[in-house]
């Protein structure tokens, strides 16, 4: 084979998915979304069982855990969280209705981004009304 | 020799032989937190600001504490395994061994954790 021989030259061409010309759209923005929203989440996730273990442990742990669950930046990490946590929850009900071969024309698929990304605010919104 | 048909042997199977298991593992653990989350978040939500005493109590509730358990291990397999596609996606070689061990283990590290102060609190 070509390869390995050292006269071969590598030919320079352009990689999928051409990242600089790339016109962004619902249905791409949804699923990128939805691997961000469920990595963010072990945000939420190590802060509430770091929470939890302080309380279980001891009083001066506790309040050291519940200072940091409970200032500015606890508070902005478990609301950023809770919406990541609704965005994903939609957009996998998004997947189930996918794998049912439900929504997949491209107009309904892209209703149902703008769904799950609305939704997910306004269930936020709910959330943090009734909590 | 094998008296099973091929047929038999490659239906449900997919192209890699592997990936239908894990996206039905990745289906039904959906599923069940689609269930749960709903019920948890207003639990959890309502323990944040309280004291510890209050804290303590909330979680010591047995359905409390029950579900709390089951979202833990459910959601953090379904981290580790949705976690490890994208390390199978972006990483290649000794850094895609390393990124899937690190993703496996810190999602058993949280869930233990997690398992461990409910314990505590709760018994």
């Amino acid at each position: 084979m070509a390869e390995g021989t050292g006269s071969f030259r590598r030919v320079e061409r352009p990689l999928s998915p051409h990242l600089q010309i790339y016109r962004i759209q619902m249905t791409s923005v949804s699923s990128i979304l939805t691997r961000i929203t469920g990595h963010a989440l072990m945000a939420g996730v190590i802060l509430g069982v770091w929470w939890l273990l302080a309380a279980a442990v001891s009083e001066p742990y506790f309040a050291l855990a519940n200072a940091v669950m409970t200032s500015w930046f606890g508070k902005l990490v478990m609301t950023g969280s809770l919406w990541a946590v609704w965005y994903h929850y939609l957009a996998g009900l998004r997947h189930l209705l996918f794998d049912a071969r439900l929504g997949l024309e491209i107009k309904t698929a892209e209703r149902l981004g703008w769904a799950c990304i609305l939704g997910s605010v306004a269930l936020t919104a709910l959330t943090l009304v009734i909590v | 020799m094998q008296y099973i048909t091929d047929r038999k042997r490659a239906v449900g199977a997919g192209a890699a032989h592997t990936g239908t298991a894990h996206h039905w593992f990745m289906t039904v653990s959906s599923v069940a937190l689609a269930v749960m989350l709903p019920v948890w978040l207003y639990l959890f939500g309502a323990a944040i600001g309280g004291t510890r005493d209050q804290v303590v109590a909330a979680f010591a509730n047995p359905f409390t504490a029950i579900l709390t358990a089951l979202v833990l291990v459910v959601s953090m397999r379904h981290f580790a395994k949705g976690s490890a596609v994208m390390v199978e996606d972006y990483a290649h070689g000794t850094a895609r061994k390393a990124g899937l061990i690190f993703v496996s283990s810190l999602a058993a590290v949280i869930a233990t954790t997690g398992l461990y102060a409910l314990i505590r609190i709760a018994l």
